[in-house]
């Protein structure tokens, strides 16, 4: 009776100097057979991605590590049994892929419709970078390779070439790169939450969720199925058990109020004029952003996170204000630190700075975590109200509906006038309606009044 | 464009003379200047080298994958060029090559054992260069052109060149890329070369991109042509066809062992593999560039051509398929089993006589590394 013997295959150094590699993806399966030189597995390094030739052949016996995997050199990847060996026995231990492991899975606080998710490290190289603490020691020899069958000459894979210089502007890794250009994404939308400001994998992979509904052919159905299965994961896993977690813990209370925004629009257009604005966007927005940190001052419950494990209700004393932004990824929630400390003009500095971080995609995590109150506008996706839900870690969130021109009561005239909706919704455990209302006519009321600012 | 007072501008994209005798589908066709008969057995010689060269790379840089090199610099695709130029030598003659002439160190007889040795760190170069007439493969971009030209002067100086004796007549060959051709020590060895008449073969493989850059950022004119400004001639050969390399370069080299002096060739040919085993070439490269130079695979017109020739049979092809795996196998086998360097050596392989100064660090650093213990 032999026992049959195995090889494992330890994850090399493909580039000079290199300490770690990504798992693209595996050419074989556990009980293919391979020969010396078959490539076995795809690999991405800091510096390109190749393909790895086997250095035995037989059975494969177990794939050690997972697609997606960071894994240092050195550490095993693959099992191969001998190929000299007589009929192998059933492997004694059951051979599994390893799941990949995903860090979205992990629970977190703050505001859950943005991906904080940050790989713990980045691909480190030695060369260059100075010295790394190593024991000394010998290379360890491993034993005579038996005698194998030939492999055919490893072909270099045809790739296709990068068709849109444009996509260099983005920080990525190839193999980013190329899953963005598979899924039809421009890397420059979307917002990188890698280290040193990379896009990570599940970046493009989040900003193509709405578009791999449609087009992408990992989501297209085959001919004859009446439905299409996409597991739930990455971004879409998080964003789940955030709005979950924030629906089922505060009770939401919702309120809404119209309001004849004229004189904001007015004075949006007399603030455009100003040399202090210069170069400056003035929107609605900003009247609005800045009378919800004016009216926080009456009502600073608004502006407060509910502390379960404290049995305390946290009111702050500083406005993170966040601010929904529509990007091609999706919707995303950046803010304004110490929004209660700045000017009208800083404030509309911050927010055009946000704006347009959010729309090449360049939006930091540390922009994206520890917001205290969110506005969301979505006004200008042509909506007049709704029911928002509160980020976790918040307690209230302000929706602006779309400014039109509609009929209203002056006097005793109806006349045309600038109207829009906003809607409130906040958390009932510790803000009662009294103060919800509140805050939501204090702010209504600075919209249709800008000089009622000057009240607080 | 025709400038009114300085005339016209060089072109790149002039269509100059290419020298071949072998088209890309194995035709044979001939040249006024560099045509010669070739036996049966010359061609199937030079299938052989190229087979075996192109699994001498595609082993090495499979070892490279397997973790048993640190690096690998492919010749992938210019197994003509390299066959043909060294094939060209006489044993006299004195070859100063880059990292990628794994061809015509195949032609100097050097183990392709020893070629892995540098690449897996175990020495900085497994071979004896005058036993040889091989010098060690040079990593410094362009130098080794500036250390042939030297040596070409040294051959003048043994009065080695142009005494009409074909066994004391020496050429030497400095090779280097089509990236190098910008490096000023080029420029210097052209310099050097043209104003001593030194017996020096500029022989450059532009493969066509120095790492990432393509050729049109490395010159405007085809690169043949920069010998004419240092004042000695320049030819421009199919790199892919190992009989047109092989014709020009043994009329190059009788050329510089008469004493006519420098002349550069330009072999024009492709680099088919990355620039090094830490290169990605689709980062920069466009596959349909790639595919169109594939059609031009130095290996497949010679096999073509011996095909339609009836030079060879069946047998044949299957022989040189068999030694080719037997020469992977043999890599694989000895590449691990080459010896790790010893810490001393770095004293032995230096200076050829030991200072006073230098036994004592000897002995002192022998003492440093007999106090680490093993660790496995």
């Amino acid at each position: 009776m032999t026992v049959q013997t195995a090889n494992e295959f330890k994850l090399p150094d493909a580039g000079e100097g290199l300490t770690e590699a990504d798992i693209v993806a595996w050419r074989v399966a556990v009980g293919d057979a391979v020969a010396v030189n078959d490539v076995i597995v795809e690999i991405e390094t800091a510096k390109s991605i190749v393909e790895l030739p086997s250095p035995y052949a037989g059975e494969v016996l177990a794939l050690l590590v997972a697609e997606g995997d960071t894994v240092q050199v050195g550490t095993p990847i693959i099992r191969i049994g001998d190929a000299g060996a007589t009929a192998p026995a059933a492997p004694a231990a059951p051979i599994e892929p390893v799941e990949p492991v995903d860090d979205a899975d992990a629970p977190r606080t703050g505001p859950e419709i943005i991906d904080t998710n940050i790989p713990p490290t980045g691909q480190a190289t030695l060369v260059g970078y100075g010295p790394k603490q190593r024991t000394l020691r010998r290379r360890t020899r491993k034993g005579e390779v038996r005698s194998a069958p030939l492999a055919p000459p490893v072909q270099p894979a045809a790739r296709q070439p990068f068709p849109d210089p444009r996509v260099g502007r983005a920080l990525a890794k190839p193999l980013v790169r190329r899953l963005a250009r598979d899924l039809g994404i421009d890397l420059a939308s979307v917002i990188p939450t890698g280290p040193d400001g990379t896009v990570s994998r599940d970046d493009v992979l989040a900003a193509a969720s709405p578009i791999i509904e449609r087009t992408a052919p990992v989501a297209a159905p085959r001919a004859g199925e009446l439905e299409t299965r996409e597991p739930i994961r990455g971004v879409r896993k998080q964003m789940a058990a955030a709005m979950v977690a924030s629906m089922s813990t505060a009770p939401h209370v919702s309120e809404w109020l119209t309001v004849d925004a004229t004189a904001t629009v007015e004075l949006v257009a007399r603030f455009k004029e100003r040399r202090e604005f210069a170069g400056i966007k003035v929107s609605p927005l900003l009247v609005v952003a800045r009378a919800c940190v004016l009216a926080m001052r009456r009502t600073p419950l608004v502006n407060s996170t509910w502390d379960e494990a404290a049995q305390e209700v946290v009111v702050k004393h500083y406005v993170n204000l966040g601010i929904a932004a529509a990007t091609p990824r999706g919707l995303i929630v950046p803010n304004i630190k110490g929004a209660h400390d700045l000017s009208l003009v800083e404030l509309a500095q911050a927010l055009e700075t946000l704006a347009d971080t959010a729309r090449v995609g360049r939006t930091q995590p540390a922009d994206l975590s520890g917001g205290s109150f969110t506005i969301t506008n979505i006004g200008v996706l042509g909506v007049d109200g709704g029911a928002p839900i509160i980020n976790p870690g918040e307690s209230a969130i302000l929706c602006l509906g779309a400014i039109k021109s509609q009929p209203w009561v002056v006097g005793d005239q109806v006349v045309p006038r600038q109207v829009m909706t906003l809607s409130l919704s906040f958390d009932h455990r510790h803000i009662d309606g009294a103060t919800g209302s509140q805050f939501l006519t204090d702010v209504a009321g600075i919209v249709s009044d800008p000089g009622s600012a000057l009240l607080f | 464009m025709t400038d009114p007072v300085f005339g016209p501008a060089p072109d790149l994209d002039a269509d100059p003379e290419l020298v071949q005798l072998l088209t890309p589908e194995g035709e044979r066709v001939h040249h006024p200047g560099f045509d010669l008969e070739f036996s049966a057995e010359q061609v199937r010689g030079f299938y052989r080298d190229m087979t075996l060269v192109r699994r001498l790379d595609i082993e090495a840089t499979a070892l490279q994958r397997h973790g048993e090199l640190g690096l690998w610099v492919q010749s992938l695709g210019q197994e003509a060029a390299q066959i043909g130029a060294g094939r060209a030598l006489l044993p006299q003659d004195y070859v100063f090559p880059t990292y990628r002439e794994h061809g015509v160190a195949w032609c100097r007889d050097i183990d392709p054992v020893q070629l892995l040795s540098m690449y897996r760190g175990v020495d900085h170069g497994g071979w004896d260069p005058a036993e040889h007439n091989f010098n060690l493969y040079t990593v410094v971009i362009g130098a080794q052109t500036l250390h042939a030209t030297g040596y070409a002067m040294g051959v003048q100086r043994d009065g080695a060149v142009g005494t009409g004796d074909p066994t004391r007549d020496t050429a030497v060959v400095a090779h280097f890329g089509d990236g190098a051709s910008s490096q000023g020590d080029v420029s210097e060895a052209f310099v050097f070369a043209a104003s001593y008449n030194a017996p020096v073969v500029f022989f450059c493989q532009n493969n066509q991109w120095a790492i990432s850059e393509p050729i049109e950022r490395q010159s405007r004119i085809p690169l043949y042509r920069r010998s004419q400004g240092f004042g000695f001639p320049g030819v421009r050969v199919d790199g892919n066809d190992v009989l047109a390399t092989y014709s020009v370069m043994q009329a190059a080299l009788r050329h510089a062992r008469e004493g006519q002096g420098p002349i550069l060739v330009e072999a024009f040919t492709y680099r088919m593999g990355a620039h090094t085993t830490t290169d990605d070439p689709t980062r920069y490269r466009h596959a349909e560039e790639v595919e169109q130079w594939r059609l031009k695979d130095p290996i497949t017109r010679v096999e073509a051509h011996l095909r339609r020739e009836g030079l060879a049979d069946e047998a044949f092809f299957e022989e040189v398929a068999a030694e080719a795996d037997e020469l992977g196998e043999r890599m694989r086998r000895e590449c691990k089993a080459l010896p790790d360097p010893q810490p001393r050596g770095i004293f032995d392989l230096v200076h050829a006589e030991q200072t006073e100064e230098l036994v004592a660090q000897q002995a002192s650093y022998d003492a440093h590394v007999a106090s680490f213990e093993e660790v496995h």
